[in-house]
């Protein structure tokens, strides 16, 4: 039996009058990867941004329901505390760039003003870049701008930084969109790593991504959840018509 | 053959001769100041010697003297100028970045950039009602406001418009890390956009290095050596404006040099902005 440890109950989001995640309940189990797909404006990077109140950054964006984490309402919590149990990886590479790669993984240590002794940065360092695979080949340049490396390390790097605060879930907002094949299918191969310590919920316009790397996926259309289900049963035998017209390229 | 190629012949003629055009022009944009340098440097760097730098000018009638009195004040009266624009003027800049859209920010751009529009003479003129009539005496600090007023809108302005060019991911980056606000503008806002902030606070002290008009009712001048921000002050611009215009050839010979001085001074302030922006860049 899978334990829970997100569950949105009602949740909606808005920027300003326009509603754009409708009524949204979902359970999200322990160590599984989770994928969230629909066509482009469906709300789901709305939904992703909302699990760690990324979303009321944006000047006139609300949002109602709950979503709770470990039974705590992530609404009712202070938003940094929030952001230190659930990391987040975005579109686009954004190391720090006035930060070396050492620094970039310890970032949310550093520029939060935590002091650590050295020997425990070292550790969290290299635990951190090992578990994105990164460690070999940067190893020897640590002290170099995080910027230097090439797109996909980038993004690994990001995913080393918000593993490195040991958070309890990570949500990624198309991660690979702005990576090559090759850089794709490194940072792909990483999702099965991560699940034995992590929840990860990932965001894809991708559907071949959304069937390779995860265990559940969630439909999302017109801001409303249509479909959430066992990967391998959606794609195989959607219920909604609106899921299989995605699936099978029929929707515009 | 002829009849087609003759009009084409004509068009790359037509753009030779536009671009020597075009040419010329850029030419002529480096000529005015290469001419100025050459003369003011002509005139003036004969003038300058250690006992130029160390000494008050000298009584009328007396050969020698120098120009320690403006040096010194004019490094002072910009220093003060500085210490009051830059902490305002950057923190303004970060508050109009981070808040695009709130009215305050509105009213601050707008009324910024009317500043930046108010002649120097009128700021000169509202520091002597504000500053030196209600206290009763020409200082120095009151010039050093007045120049502080002007340097305010090139740096608020230079520090918006770097910070405005930040990627949001980098934003977002920060508080996706669980950072708050403060910290996120502290820990990399600030620093990635560091260059630019510098550069614009650089060229607003080159700015106001040369400015007379806000200082002449307000350090006023002072023959002598005075470190004493509440008493009248000399400075280099209003040391060339006084002596330029005296009868004396000895004090013309002060004012050239001090012209010389002040132009090299703009001109390393200037070039070292240059580095400065080039070699602190934060690559994005």
């Amino acid at each position: 039996m899978e334990s829970t440890i997100v569950r949105s109950i009602d949740y909606n989001a808005y920027f300003g009058d326009n509603h754009v995640v409708k009524n949204v309940n979902i359970d999200i189990p322990k160590n599984n990867v989770i994928a969230v797909m629909g066509p482009s404006g469906c709300g789901k990077t709305t939904f992703l941004r909302g699990i760690n109140r990324m979303h009321e950054l944006i000047p006139g964006a609300t949002a109602k329901g709950k979503i709770m984490l470990d039974n705590e309402d992530v609404m009712e919590m202070h938003p940094i505390f929030v952001r230190l149990k659930i990391g987040m990886v975005f579109q686009r590479p954004n190391p720090f760039p006035n930060l070396s790669i050492y620094d970039n993984v310890i970032a949310g240590y550093k520029l939060n003003g935590i002091k650590l002794p050295k020997a425990e940065k070292d550790k969290i360092v290299e635990q951190s870049l090992t578990k994105v695979a990164l460690w070999n080949e940067v190893k020897d340049q640590l002290n170099k701008k995080g910027t230097f490396l090439s797109g996909g390390q980038q993004q690994r790097l990001c995913i080393a930084r918000a593993v490195a605060m040991e958070p309890e879930v990570l949500l990624f907002d198309e991660p690979t969109s702005a990576l090559d094949p090759i850089s794709t299918s490194t940072v792909e191969e990483l999702f099965h790593d991560l699940k034995q310590n992590y929840t990860l919920i990932i965001v894809t316009h991708n559907m071949q991504q959304a069937a390779r790397v995860s265990d559940k996926t969630a439909f999302f259309y017109m801001g409303e959840l249509v479909e959430y289900d066992e990967t391998k049963r959606m794609f195989t035998n959607p219920r909604d018509t609106r899921t299989q017209n995605y699936i099978t390229g029929r929707f515009s | 053959m002829k009849a087609k190629n003759s009009p084409v012949r004509f068009r790359i003629g037509k753009n030779g001769f536009f671009k020597g055009v075009v040419i010329a022009f850029a030419f002529s944009c480096v000529i005015p100041l290469l001419f100025i340098l050459a003369y003011i440097i002509k005139a003036g760097i004969t003038k300058i010697n250690w006992n130029f730098l160390v000494n008050v000018p000298k009584p009328v009638g007396e050969s020698g003297g120098g120009i320690a009195n403006a040096l010194l004040g004019s490094i002072i009266i910009i220093a003060v100028a500085a210490v009051i624009a830059i902490p305002i003027g950057i923190l303004g800049g970060i508050y109009l970045s981070e808040n695009r859209k709130s009215k305050l920010a509105y009213w601050a751009r707008l009324s910024i950039d009317i500043l930046q529009g108010v002649p120097s003479i009128v700021i000169g003129i509202v520091a002597y009602f504000w500053l030196v009539k209600p206290f009763g005496g020409f200082s120095s600090v009151s010039g050093s406001i007045a120049l502080a007023i002007m340097m305010l809108p090139i740096v608020v302005r230079s520090t918006e418009e770097t910070l405005k060019l930040l990627p949001d991911t980098l934003r977002e980056a920060g508080f996706a890390l669980g950072m708050p606000f403060h910290r996120v503008v502290l820990k990399v806002i600030v620093p990635c956009g560091i260059s630019g902030i510098l550069s614009g606070v650089m060229l607003s002290i080159a700015r106001i290095a040369g400015e007379t008009a806000p200082l002449l009712f307000t350090a006023f001048g002072n023959p002598y050596l005075s470190t004493s921000l509440t008493k009248p002050m000399q400075s280099l611009p209003l040391l060339i404006f006084n002596y330029a215009t005296s009868p004396y050839n000895d004090w013309h010979d002060l004012a050239w040099g001090a012209s010389c001085i002040l132009l090299i001074f703009v001109l390393v302030l200037n070039i070292f902005t240059k580095i400065i922006t080039r070699k602190w860049k934060v690559q994005l």
